[in-house]
């Protein structure tokens, strides 16, 4: 019985790691995807589609390619290395 | 050559979020391995309280009435001090968990703020609807905060803390100028815009 549980804590530890890594690995990639569904419905905040006659803010600030932006700055700054300490931080664990 | 209110919102928007991100990933994956990495546990932290410093110039060039400058100012000192002490907490050289009483008084202080300073009801326009939501939301939210000074490990209040900040984001990002609200829109608010 006791064999039974120690055997099974373990794969239990496993999937909830996984599971964690999953979900670090998904924040990035679905906040960029947030971005590009706005920027689909509605185009018209994509002045780089439309540039003639923009002033300089306009062309700068646009809110869905902002959402983008914060989605592959955390992927890249964040999470990738996040992901590595994640499991560096378990094998030393054992 | 000022960039309009509506994108001051947008920026601040994608700063909060970014906020929101790094504290849903620590939630995750444990304050432990997220301090793993020197630069890393100051990351948020040091993100909330440059938004703080960045809110003195928007209460310098957007503010045109003394209640607006008041509201602004105040949500500059308190998401500096929260930001700060976090940053003192993380860095060790403050210790007393008190310090994170300065993260419900920040949500209190802009809630607050935010509701006193918009002076237009709810169905005004939609800048005046997301003011009064986010006030509710920031004093509401409070809560969460103010619990993790006791349970500061708490994944699930954690998570809430991180939802509630990306929420805020959100919200920031459907401000506009003058637009209209499920429908309604005040003549006097003025013509709308995209």
């Amino acid at each position: 019985m006791q064999g039974s549980y120690a055997h099974h804590l373990p794969a239990s530890d496993a999937r909830r790691r996984s599971r964690r890594a999953q979900a670090v690995s998904l924040i990035g990639p679905l906040t960029a995807a947030a971005g590009l569904i706005w920027a689909i419905v509605q185009p018209y905040r994509l002045t780089m589609l439309h540039p003639r006659g923009q002033g300089l803010w306009w062309l700068a600030v646009e809110p869905p390619l902002l959402v983008v932006l914060a989605g592959i700055v955390f992927t890249f700054v964040v999470a990738r290395p996040l992901l590595a300490d994640m499991e560096a931080h378990h094998a030393a664990e054992g | 050559m000022l960039p309009k209110a509506e994108m001051v919102h947008w920026l601040f928007a994608t700063g909060i979020l970014l906020v929101g991100l790094c504290l849903l990933a620590e939630a995750i994956v444990g304050t432990e391995v997220w301090r793993m990495r020197p630069w890393r546990k100051y990351l948020w932290p040091g993100l909330a309280f440059t938004l703080g410093l960045l809110l003195w110039p928007v209460m310098a060039f957007f503010t045109n009435s003394a209640i607006h400058m008041y509201a602004h100012g105040s949500w500059a000192e308190v998401l500096m001090l929260a930001g700060g002490a976090e940053l003192g907490l993380v860095h060790g050289r403050l210790k007393s968990r008190w310090w994170r009483l300065t993260w419900p008084l920040a949500f209190a202080v802009t809630g607050i703020a935010f509701i006193v300073h918009e002076q237009n009801p709810w169905f005004f326009a939609r800048s005046a609807f997301l003011h009064h939501l986010l006030g509710w939301t920031f004093l509401i939210a409070a809560i969460v905060p103010l619990l993790l000074v006791w349970r500061p490990r708490s994944p699930a209040l954690q998570s809430f803390f991180a939802l509630s900040i990306v929420l805020v984001a959100v919200m920031l990002y459907c401000d506009r100028d003058v637009a209209p609200v499920f429908g309604h829109l005040s003549p006097l608010a003025g013509p709308p815009h995209r």
